[in-house]
């Protein structure tokens, strides 16, 4: 009866919640970040951090948050889903910060999403999948574009340019998969008929069989490509190899300078989807995103001696949504700044303009992209 | 009607990725060869052929860069077999496959310490990323010739010094029998040493020839190794030749099983008839079943 009663004891207080504390009322303002700063997704976790710590340091140097710092408490996940449970804890249970930003990738962040809505812990994901925003957890935010948001401007641009037949190939990763899904269901409605659909190993060092087999498809206007690098590169440098000779949709992945200089003339004539952050030369003064995409990317660039990217732009945007949260409730209560998250209207970011909503926790409209080329090495607008 | 021109695209197109196969089984092979351990960093080796070129390309020409690499690894190469094997005490080969795959991990981290998770790539040795030799109506980047006509040449070079240097003869003399080589008076130990050094730089040269076709990153060193391993599986352990013919089949394999099913299939076609090539000659297509080439464990 007595060891029954322990176990009971001990279960229960196993079980009990860690409701969301009332932060503490001094000292700096705990905010913690998973991102995949090593492993397959260092190319969106290592811009992610770089930029945040960047972004830290320079609002500490302005003089903080409701005249706090700010202290990043990071964790290194490796795109680990199982790590980034782990760290969600330490963050929740032992660091008590006041919301977190990241992770990197769309599966640990599904991971991690029920347990931060559970113990009421606010979470800006740096990760695109719609279902970290669908169904909407009260909690849960997320800063990139939506994966069916490019998928629609790349049919927009086909119908466009008169492209009703393609051939879709994807990575059988995470990123690669989802894409796929979304291809398949949107194209029906866009109009769009898919002739051939290949997946290939996300580390495949040559596509050219199944390019082959594309060319051999007949009919075939364009080929979309769903995948994060190298296949990336290795796809554009195949196409122009075998004599493939369509256009080339790549996904928002590909949000990367480094990647057209990777696939070298073979990016020429490359179609995708970004936010403006890769053309901000190309804006007009007046547009509510140039003055910040043109400091972020001189401030970037200059410090850590590589291009710019919308991966680190993400997790600009995850930090500013947090502070501005904070700044408009002026409080360091989850739940408040929580409410003033949703209640943030026309703030602008890097990847676009945010206007949440109770119902809306990304924030994003189809005018958060563009559709842009790559045209002499550089990335361009797409015009008509 | 059969479009020949399409069927010589999917076979242009096995022999690209069967090349990158052959060149990495090759080192294999000769590591099993020499000292009967099954070097599961010998991807690693390629990758770093890769890196060391890559970044040596921004100070020095292409061919400078492609050389150096190739003696900084083979130098990798030797000080891990003297660091790692040589102290050991009981010289268990099952111990020293082990050792390479904690070693595999170990140099993978250090590559991302040293270089980063970027990706990046050699230039093409001949033209650039769109250009492409044309052969009755099917097309290959004039890279694949590169690292076919390297593989030639290596298999070659390997096979005259084995058979006609003093080396290449203690060599094969220590893989066929130790103590016997001992007493004849060779130094198993330098025999080891070199064997390491030699695959390594042949492990290099493959990094540096094939990155501009798969690109180089710190992990594309373990799939490499897997696959370069079963081309010297299924072409026999113990043949430099076997190990090339090896892989190509592998190569050309997968991508007849792209044009008749789906992609992601292709992985498993290929391992159900190389485990089918296994089951009816089970020392590899050119094996020879005497045991005169193959080591017990």
């Amino acid at each position: 009866m007595k060891r029954v009663l322990i176990v009971l004891l001990a279960v229960g207080l196993l079980a009990t919640p860690v409701w969301g504390r009332d932060y503490e009322e001094k000292g700096p303002i705990k905010i913690g970040a998973i991102f995949a700063v090593t492993g397959p997704a260092s190319f969106l976790g290592a811009p992610e951090q770089k930029t945040v710590e960047m972004l830290v340091d320079k609002i500490n140097a302005e003089g903080g948050v409701l005249g706090r710092r700010i202290q990043l408490v990071l964790k290194d996940s490796g795109a680990s889903p199982e790590k980034a449970v782990s760290f969600a804890k330490t963050l929740i249970d032992e660091d008590n910060v006041l919301a977190i930003i990241g992770p990197s990738t769309s599966g640990e962040t599904m991971q991690i999403k029920q347990l931060c809505e559970e113990n009421k812990m606010l979470l800006v994901s740096c990760a695109a999948a719609e279902v970290i925003v669908n169904p909407v957890a009260k909690y849960v935010f997320k800063t990139p574009q939506k994966d069916s948001q490019a998928i629609t401007w790349i049919f927009n641009t086909m119908k466009d340019m008169g492209i009703t037949k393609i051939a879709v190939l994807s990575s059988n990763a995470g990123f690669g998969a989802a894409g796929k899904k979304q291809l398949e269901t949107m194209a029906p409605e866009a109009g769009i008929e898919i002739l051939s659909n290949e997946v290939y190993d996300k580390r495949a060092t040559d596509l050219t069989d199944i390019l082959t087999k594309v060319k051999s498809t007949a009919g075939v206007q364009a080929v979309v490509n769903w995948s994060i690098v190298p296949a990336q590169s290795i796809v554009a440098k195949n196409m122009k190899q075998i004599g493939l000779d369509v256009p080339l949709f790549q996904s928002h992945g590909f949000g990367n300078p480094k990647y057209v200089e990777q696939a070298g003339v073979a990016a020429e004539g490359t179609l995708f989807p970004a936010g403006r952050l890769l053309v901000v030369d190309e804006l007009p003064d007046k547009h509510p995103q140039k003055a910040l995409l043109a400091e972020y990317k001189t401030n970037y660039e200059a410090k850590h001696n590589e291009d710019v990217s919308t991966f680190g732009g993400h997790a600009y945007d995850a930090l500013m949504v947090v502070i501005e949260g904070i700044k408009k409730a002026d409080s360091l209560n989850r739940d408040k700044v929580r409410d003033a998250i949703e209640r943030i209207k026309g703030l602008p970011g890097t990847a676009g303009v945010y206007d949440f909503s109770p119902e809306d926790h990304t924030g994003l409209d189809l005018s958060a992209f563009e559709m842009l080329t790559v045209k002499d090495g550089k990335f361009t607008i797409y015009k008509k | 009607m059969v479009d020949a021109s399409l069927i010589l695209q999917y076979f242009l197109s096995g022999i690209t990725k069967g090349s990158i196969y052959a060149v990495v089984a090759i080192g294999f092979n000769l590591i099993y060869s020499a000292t009967g351990v099954l070097n599961f960093a010998q991807g690693e080796f390629v990758m770093l052929g890769g890196m060391v070129a890559v970044t040596l390309c921004l100070f020095v020409p292409l061919p400078v860069a492609v050389f150096v690499a190739v003696i900084v690894v083979a130098l990798v190469g030797c000080a891990l077999e003297i660091v790692f094997f040589r102290k050991l005490r009981h010289h268990s080969i099952l111990h020293m496959i082990i050792i390479t795959i904690g070693l595999s991990i170990v140099i993978q981290e250090v590559a991302l310490h040293l270089w980063d998770e970027k990706v990046r790539s050699l230039p093409y040795f001949t033209g650039n990323e769109i250009s492409s030799v044309r052969f009755f109506g099917a097309a290959v980047s004039p890279q694949v010739l590169w690292v076919l006509g390297t593989v030639t040449v290596m298999v070659v070079l390997l096979h005259l010094f084995l058979r006609y240097t003093a080396r290449g003869r203690a060599m094969r003399a220590c893989s066929s029998n130790a103590e016997a080589a001992m007493l004849a008076g060779i130094n198993i130990s330098n025999m080891r040493t070199l064997s390491f050094g030699l695959s390594a730089a042949l492990g290099g040269l493959a990094g540096c020839v094939i990155s501009p076709i798969t690109m180089t990153h710190y992990e594309m060193g373990a799939p490499l190794a897997i696959k370069g391993f079963a081309a010297a599986i299924l072409g026999g352990l113990g043949n430099p030749t076997a190990a090339v013919a090896g892989g190509l089949l592998i190569g050309v394999a997968e991508a007849f099983s792209v044009s008749q099913l789906p992609a992601a299939y292709s992985d498993v076609t290929t391992f159900i008839l190389f485990l089918l090539a296994l089951f009816i000659r089970p020392h590899g297509l050119f094996g020879s079943p005497s045991g005169e080439d193959v080591r017990e464990v």
